[in-house]
């Protein structure tokens, strides 16, 4: 069992997810209650990862984060080494590439917050931030962990983007969808085997798990009664 | 302290709030059909909607000013606010609620507010329920607790006893009343109960289609309701178009003939001229049924008809009556065993001059917004 490319995946999934939490909720709360006349270009930019195959996404990050790009020389003149075929470039393609998965549910969430409580928040003299932390997070609490699990399970089994900006580095960027496929094209289908049942066991635990803690969560089920 | 209110704000094509007027400390009906523009008032004082033009202020301070591109934020204005809703916030309990708008106090004091309106509100038994484990008239109570507890300049209610039974409703009047012997602040109080404009109301301002179509106390604004759709929310049944046949300015009476029949009835005298058509109401309340010819009455009216149907309706009897026209007569079910009436009878309706109203024909239907 490649153990080093299993801690590696829950290390990047790990991260990456605390970063969309972070950046992510904020731009779900202004795609939600922003009333700017072009935020649907917003919305479909967020949205872009859906649609675009991983290849092109992880080609356009490489060249974005390259030793070329003004990101990459500036990264690489306060870290000293460059973003490509490193941890850190990883976790800036998978963050683009999950960040609609963290947004979308968080969307759907704060705008079903009925709008008459976040005004009665403001009367009662609350700020948009007080407003934010006390009525619409924590009745959007599903909407979260829909976001969180989504976006955590959706990076652990990336495969594309990690293998166009990462590479195949053992420990540094090899995760382990990346393993599951050196281990077949070495066709040694039995440790294949063993990391993709890992894998379907985890992902089977994570979503039982959510859906047993709310039964009205709506991550990939509509909402039953 | 009191509130000055100038606004107009267009909502849609057919509708429009222009509102003018003022009001001291003490409870302001606000009278009106949905669809008048009641809500729209309250939300554009309290700031959730914005005017197009105006000025709006408390005592000397501008919340709102047009021209001088004033608009205080929402959460500063310090205005009490009572949705119809509610909006209590379900994930919270009680206390929590009601110290949500206590935020800029220190802790101990907050609590110490807290307790206390929970206590002169009587719901402290309930401080760690949350709002959906509690009844309807619990549930007002603390939503009222929570709008009066940050000590607001202003307050204002949109129909905050909708949907409450009538011993709760009264209880929750006598705690406002109360509470605000004490503050004397301006409430701006909305419904279209009549009842509750009885019970609370000072003085009552009454809107139409985004205009004020009458102000002043109870008594004046429903009892002699000036334009139809008024007359309607104040209990008015029974509308008839008119012709003015002849003016007896000695008596300060007028005759007029209902339009589509031959039936005449004397009504007080206004500023009109023989051959005006006009628009008169009367109360169902105000029509006596005599089972024969009655003599030696000071009633003016006295109208041969029949009875087309008698309906019970709770313990009223609601009687169609044809009289040329159809009027709709309310008496008590003792009354109409004891004169032993039944469809197709004869009888007559009597009706003092003074208890027909004259209105102005209604100025657009009362249900359009």
């Amino acid at each position: 069992m490649d153990w080093s490319a299993i801690l590696l995946s829950l290390k990047l999934s790990s991260v990456v997810c605390g970063f969309l939490l972070l950046i992510g909720t904020p731009i779900a709360y202004w795609v939600t209650f922003s009333r700017w006349r072009w935020k649907f270009l917003v919305e479909s930019v967020v949205a872009l990862p859906i649609v675009l195959p991983p290849t092109v996404l992880g080609f356009y990050v490489l060249v974005g984060i390259g030793s070329q790009s003004p990101i990459g020389r500036a990264w690489a003149a306060w870290s000293g080494h460059g973003l490509a075929f490193t941890f850190e470039g990883l976790v800036i393609a998978s963050f683009l590439y999950s960040l609609p998965f963290a947004v979308q549910p968080m969307t759907v969430a704060f705008s079903q917050v009925e709008h008459q409580l976040i005004e009665a928040s403001s009367v009662l003299g609350a700020s948009r931030l007080r407003t934010f932390i006390r009525i619409i997070l924590p009745l959007s609490r599903n909407g979260v962990i829909t976001a969180t699990v989504l976006s955590f399970a959706h990076t652990m089994g990336e495969f594309g983007v990690v293998l166009m900006v990462g590479g195949n580095i053992p420990g540094v960027t090899r995760t382990v969808s990346i393993a599951i496929y050196d281990q077949v094209q070495s066709l040694d289908y039995a440790a294949a085997n063993r990391t993709a049942w890992l894998l379907l066991l985890f992902s089977f635990a994570v979503l039982s798990v959510v859906y047993g803690l709310n039964r009205k969560s709506l991550a990939v089920w509509p909402l039953q009664r | 302290m009191k509130l000055s209110v100038d606004l107009q704000k267009r909502l849609s094509a057919n509708f429009a709030l222009d509102v003018k007027f003022s009001i001291p400390a003490g409870v302001t009906i606000l009278f009106g059909a949905s669809g008048s523009g009641k809500t729209t008032l309250l939300r554009c004082v309290a700031g959730l909607l914005r005017p197009d033009s105006g000025q709006i202020k408390i005592g000397d301070q501008i919340l709102f000013d047009s021209d001088t591109r004033v608009d205080v934020p929402v959460r500063e204005r310090k205005i009490g606010f009572l949705f119809q809703n509610l909006a209590l916030f379900p994930h919270l309990s009680v206390a929590k609620n009601i110290e949500y708008g206590l935020d800029g106090c220190e802790r101990t004091p907050a609590q110490q507010l807290t307790e206390n309106i929970l206590e002169s509100f009587r719901i402290s038994a309930l401080r760690n329920h949350k709002p959906n484990e509690i009844s309807g008239g619990e549930r007002q109570r603390v939503a009222l607790a929570r709008a009066l507890v940050t000590d607001p300049r202003v307050l204002m209610l949109d129909e905050p006893l909708y949907a409450l039974d009538y011993p709760t409703q009264s209880q929750i009047i006598e705690d406002l009343r109360a509470w605000n012997a004490a503050r004397d602040i301006p409430i701006l109080y909305v419904t279209h109960s009549q009842r509750e404009v009885f019970a609370l109301g000072e003085r009552v301002i009454s809107l139409e289609n985004g205009k004020i179509l009458s102000q002043g106390t109870p008594q004046d604004v429903l009892e002699a309701p000036t334009h139809e759709s008024l007359a309607q929310l104040a209990g008015f049944e029974n509308f008839f178009d008119a012709t003015v046949v002849s003016i007896s300015n000695d008596s300060g009476t007028m005759l007029c003939r209902l339009n589509g029949a031959t039936t005449e009835v004397e009504v007080p005298l206004s500023r009109v001229e023989v051959g005006s058509k006009i628009r008169i109401a009367i109360r169902a309340g105000d029509i006596i049924i005599a089972g024969e010819f009655p003599r030696a009455l000071s009633a003016r009216n006295i109208v041969p008809a029949r009875i087309i149907s008698l309906r019970r309706e709770g313990t009223m009897v609601i009687a169609e009556i044809d009289a040329g026209r159809s009027f709709e007569v309310h008496l008590t079910p003792g009354a109409c065993e004891s004169l032993g009436l039944k469809p197709e009878q004869q009888v007559w309706l009597v009706i003092k001059t003074h208890s027909w109203r004259l209105v102005a024909a209604r100025m657009v239907s009362v249900r359009q917004r």
